[in-house]
């Protein structure tokens, strides 16, 4: 089938099944022209489907990033948690400011783990050299505060956030280095959540070696 | 979204109550603001002796009934109880498991579980007299006789040995969520992997809800070998994500915690990737 015979059957779904399905089999297109229907398929609050669509948008990558930062929703939490989740793992810059202010202030909790998550994970080779450094010591102080953050899970992605990070700029900026690995034996030490402590811990023998 | 994720976004009280208030409301003359207070004791964990006594009292509360004959108040009463960790509680619910509502004997249970005090085993084994043939549905309620899941599940967690043989034959009980509850409590009391394996298929199932309820068993009872089908069920993130912290700190506990093995390095990276 075309992709538009596809994007069709998404929208003829007539039950969480079948539009599982039509989901899956769009998103293996890794067509553009299936950006605006996977989107739309993120507000159905249909799990299944919606790991689907995000698959899909990943796949096709930069192309994606625009109609995602366009189309956004600040009222459904469940599809700004599916399209952050896309944006982290595209990892296109553009998607930076928009990761920065779901990491440090979205008020539900899916979302500020999925951006804490791509915070460590933008491709910094695509931005604007000059811009490079600063952007990261944003992303830094923003991931240092979602270390904090009164859920674990979210603490858990500031620290995946903070070793991709990390593993970046290992050589670039020593000082930012040190607070990081500063931060993570405090997590070790100190975090009220064993897996916290666990990943923290994972996460300092991958960069001290 | 879950529903404990939703408790957790929206958890500011609608109400300001101080500890002594809401201790002094468990009395107020307005039945639903004893009913709020019983709850707010137990989401803000109040292990204060005076709160205990309090909710002990409520625990016998007379005044605050149902259309059909439900106890409102001894419900919450009971599910604070169990959270504030206080085992002078424990003879209290055991009574309740005699209480004629049901949602009361249910709260009882999982209150029971919660304190882990295992001179409640031979109250809680009684509640499965009859064995599955009298597990039945009660005609026109949404409920079996007793709360067979809580009981089954409070057995398992409490190591209650003795209770094996009276748990088997729920493995094949009419009803998914009984039969989940125990074979979770059967893996917790023999180490047997053939019952972790029968849980771990039920994330197959067709049915959303049953997916939740299982994936929240596995984490339960850190069945390590779940974590790959765990993180592949179609059901939210978030409660795959429990489930995988439950397995995780299973482990870490069982291990010497802070080594970061093979196996917790695998489900990190599950975990990472459902982030």
């Amino acid at each position: 089938m075309t992709p538009s015979e596809l994007i069709h059957a998404v929208e003829q779904a007539d039950s969480a099944e079948s539009l599982l399905e039509a989901v899956k089999m769009l998103a293996e297109t890794h067509s553009p022209e299936a950006i605006p229907s996977l989107i739309t398929v993120l507000g159905y609050n249909n799990p299944g489907a919606a790991v689907a669509a995000v698959d899909g948008l990943i796949a096709i990558g930069e192309p994606a990033v625009q109609p995602l930062l366009e189309q956004l929703d600040g009222y459904n939490y469940g599809a700004r948690a599916w399209a952050i989740r896309a944006l982290s793992s595209i990892g296109d810059p553009r998607g930076l400011n928009v990761l920065l202010e779901a990491a440090g202030g979205d008020f539900a909790l899916s979302v500020r783990r999925a951006a804490a998550r791509g915070l460590g994970n933008i491709h910094w080779q695509q931005m604007n050299a000059q811009e490079v450094p600063e952007a990261q010591i944003q992303a830094i102080n923003t991931l240092l505060q979602a270390s904090l953050d009164p859920e674990w899970i979210v603490r858990y992605a500031a620290i995946v956030g903070l070793q991709g990070l990390a593993k970046e700029m290992k050589n670039l900026q020593c000082e930012y280095f040190d607070q990081i690995i500063h931060r993570l034996e405090e997590m070790i030490n100190t975090d009220e959540t064993l897996a916290v402590q666990a990943r923290a811990k994972f996460a300092q023998s991958c960069l001290v070696q | 979204m879950t529903a404990s994720e939703q408790l957790n976004n929206f958890s500011q009280p609608p109400e300001n109550l101080t500890v002594e208030q809401a201790i002094a409301n468990l009395q107020h003359e307005e039945l639903g603001r004893r009913y709020y207070a019983a709850w707010w004791l137990g989401r803000f964990r109040v292990c204060e002796p005076a709160a205990v006594d309090a909710l002990l009292v409520a625990l016998e509360d007379k005044s605050d009934r149902t259309e059909d004959g439900g106890y409102p108040l001894r419900r919450n009463a009971a599910r604070a109880l169990g959270k504030l960790g206080d085992r002078r509680a424990v003879g209290g619910l055991i009574q309740c498991l005699d209480c004629s509502d049901y949602y009361v004997r249910e709260a009882a249970a999982q209150a029971l579980e919660m304190l882990g005090d295992s001179s409640s085993i031979p109250a809680l084994v009684k509640l499965l007299e009859g064995g599955v043939e009298a597990a039945q549905q009660v005609p026109g309620k949404p409920h079996l006789v007793q709360p067979y899941d809580a009981v089954i599940e409070a057995l398992g967690t409490m190591g209650a040995m003795e209770a094996t043989s009276q748990i088997q034959p729920f493995t094949e009980h009419p009803v998914a969520r009984v039969r989940c509850a125990a074979l979770r409590a059967l893996y917790q009391l023999t180490g047997d992997n053939t019952y972790g394996e029968r849980l771990t298929q039920v994330l197959q199932s067709n049915e959303l809800q049953l997916r939740r309820t299982v994936l929240m068993d596995l984490g339960a009872i850190g069945y390590m070998k779940a974590a790959k089908a765990i993180a592949e069920t179609l059901a939210e993130n978030s409660l795959k994500l429990i489930a995988l912290q439950g397995i995780l700190e299973h482990h870490l506990k069982q291990t010497d915690s802070m080594s970061v093995s093979e196996e917790a390095i695998e489900v990190m990276n599950l975990m990472d990737s459902l982030l």
